[in-house]
């Protein structure tokens, strides 16, 4: 095992462009790195990327390794993989993770099957920590603590990986925050050389659509969400009309978007969208756990609900007891005649 | 052409219905407090294969790994059309992760001989993890598809398949054999036959005889019900780690990197909330203190 201490970021990008979980796993490597005094390395795989290896300098990569290859220009998980996991066995980074999106969640695990490590799926939450395990009978300094939720939300669970190098996790898109970049950075770009098998390219892509969301939840400063208690149309017509009055955005609970009433991309919650906007207003929406996981951030939250003990009143600043056919309108009302 | 095909299944506790029963101190999980089902999207992974049979020819094999009670899911695949089924259970097995249970998938798998397609729900709704399937593709040295929403063709030694992504869909053409792992969206599994209800209704494994036994007292003997389920070719095969030929040091929790550290139950606290009367007047109030907060406005 390697004594390095450094965390490496997989960064998941698209012509070039990475993604948002990836600068966001960047500024928390940052963190982890800081605590660990070790340094970041960001792992880049495509073909004509130099920018967005500079770019992940400038989000704090101290290292960035480059794999650029015609056979690497879009995802595929084997091509991918055979990369990773050459440059994992090779370099024995300490810590190793990704972003739990359809990518991430394809390679990852490829990986961790490669390289015989553990993986922990889906963490809202990295810590560094010391692990007293009673089964080694020794404390384990300074591991990395892989906080997820289980159990569908009921439980947050805990999983270290006290023997396996490098101890891997894929994390959730929208939990951590991306740091502002700073240009001036410096940081290293390491070329790393692409070696295949022939059967890595079991696999060819035939064409991919993609649907550009116009939902944009995660940066919206207000979202209006509704759940089971808007059952009708009418409902989220009062719902849509409340966000648009504010400049906001139509968020949902997973109640919601399984009625048919509105899409899955309005989703906030466990399996939805994680959002922490300056103001959130839950219309109808009881507040299951993994409604609440995605939300409970938010700086202010309004809750409008017929049940004066249903639980999203647990987390809500402002509590309204009532129907939202009837609250909704009052509060569109208040803020036309202020607006004027 | 027909396919031989491996279908992997878990029976999952009822995680929409959870209560402080369901954990031990040590933060693993007390199954038995949970009503147990079928995973969700096992059940299109079954669906999926049997639509490959039904088309093209050939089998489907359904495996689970599981204790003994876990035959129930694969009665269930023999109601709903499956040829065969596996049960895999060992005390060796137990507290694997993800990376052990898909070590223990793959010995099984390796053990049918040659297959050409294995197919998985695309994650288990008490893990939510999403990683045995590639796990045990990698394993298995065969290419992976995740999220299959569909067959779009399967043509000699190729399969092209559309896969459902969160922004969008992706089209595959990949070589056999291959894992795929299916999403809810695919199809809608078929229920039980009932022809088929009738037919299985007996099948079951040698660690459930005693309780058998029991229920059919008729029987007398183990033996005697083994010999019954054997000539009705209603007797569910159990592997061992023996049987897979699995090292011992790569099963169960000696296999598993991960350890669960501690758990917590969700707490969720804010600060304590103010009451808004649903009057206009009340409603006027708040609007006035957000904007002075410049949360609105």
């Amino acid at each position: 095992m390697a004594d390095n201490k450094n965390v490496w970021v997989f960064i998941e990008q698209d012509e070039g462009t990475i993604a948002d979980v990836s600068l966001e796993l960047l500024a928390k490597a940052r963190e982890l790195a800081g605590i660990l005094k070790s340094e970041v390395w960001a792992l880049l795989c495509g073909q004509g990327v130099e920018d967005a290896a500079r770019n992940a300098v400038a989000h704090g990569a101290d290292r960035v390794l480059l794999a650029e290859h015609p056979e690497l220009k879009l995802y595929r998980t084997l091509p991918y993989a055979r990369i990773v996991s050459a440059q994992v066995r090779e370099k024995e980074p300490y810590i190793l993770l990704f972003g739990a999106s359809p990518v991430g969640r394809d390679l990852a695990p490829r990986v961790a099957s490669a390289v015989r490590s553990g993986l922990t799926a889906d963490c809202t939450d990295l810590q560094i920590g010391d692990f007293d395990s009673k089964k080694d009978g020794k404390v384990f300094k300074d591991l990395l603590l892989q906080i997820r939720p289980a159990f569908g939300g009921n439980l947050i669970a805990t999983i270290v990986n006290p023997h396996h190098r490098p101890q891997m996790a894929t994390v959730r898109e929208g939990v951590m925050r991306i740091q502002e970049p700073d240009p001036k950075r410096k940081g290293e770009i390491e070329r790393v050389n692409c070696a295949f098998e022939s059967s890595d390219f079991a696999l060819e892509v035939l064409s991919r659509e993609i649907r550009h969301s116009t939902v944009r939840l995660k940066e919206s400063p207000v979202i209006v969400a509704g759940g089971a208690g808007a059952a009708t149309e009418e409902d989220f017509e009062l719902i849509r009309e409340l966000a648009h009055v504010l400049g906001g955005e139509v968020g949902a609970s997973r109640a919601a978007v399984d009625s048919g009433l509105i899409g899955k991309e309005h989703q906030v919650g466990q399996t939805g969208t994680t959002v922490r906007p300056r103001l959130y207003i839950a219309a109808g929406i009881s507040g299951a756990i993994q409604h609440r996981a995605g939300m409970a951030e938010s700086n202010k939250i309004i809750a409008i609900n017929t049940d004066p003990d249903a639980p999203i009143f647990q987390i809500a600043d402002y509590k309204i007891v009532g129907d939202l056919n009837e609250v909704i309108p009052l509060l569109i009302n208040a803020l036309r005649e202020k607006a004027k | 052409m027909p396919y031989k095909s491996v279908v992997l299944v878990k029976q999952v506790p009822d995680t929409k219905n959870i209560t402080g029963e369901a954990m031990t101190p040590e933060g693993t999980i007390n199954r038995t407090a949970l009503p147990a089902v079928f995973n969700p999207e096992d059940l299109n992974a079954l669906e999926m294969a049997l639509e490959v049979r039904d088309r093209h020819g050939g089998e489907v094999t359904v495996i689970t790994m599981g204790p003994p009670g876990a035959a129930e899911v694969l009665r269930e695949s023999l109601f709903r059309g499956a040829d065969k089924v596996v049960l895999l259970s060992d005390r060796r097995f137990a507290g694997a992760d993800t990376l052990a249970t898909s070590y223990a998938l793959s010995c099984a798998i390796q053990k049918l001989g040659s297959v050409d397609l294995v197919f998985c729900g695309r994650q288990a709704i008490d893990g939510d993890t999403a990683q045995v399937g590639p796990q045990t593709a990698e394993k298995l040295g065969m290419p992976q598809i995740t999220y299959a929403e569909a067959i779009e063709k399967l043509e000699g030694g190729s399969i092209v398949a559309r896969r459902a992504l969160d922004h969008g869909t992706e089209m595959v053409k990949c070589s056999l054999p291959c894992l795929l792992t299916v999403v809810s969206s695919a199809n809608e599994p078929r229920p039980a036959s009932v022809r088929r209800r009738i037919e299985y209704k007996f099948a079951a494994t040698s660690l459930e005889y005693k309780s058998l036994l029991a229920k059919w007292p008729s029987f007398k003997t183990e033996e005697a019900l083994d010999a019954f389920l054997v000539r009705r070719e209603l007797k569910i095969p159990v592997w061992t780690a023996a049987d897979i030929g699995a090292e011992e040091q790569k099963l169960g929790m000696p296999g598993s990197p991960t350890q669960v550290y501690k758990v917590n139950f969700v707490v969720l606290e804010g600060s304590e909330s103010k009451v808004v009367d649903p009057t206009s007047d009340g409603i006027k109030a708040l609007i006035q203190e957000l904007m002075q907060e410049y949360i609105v406005g």
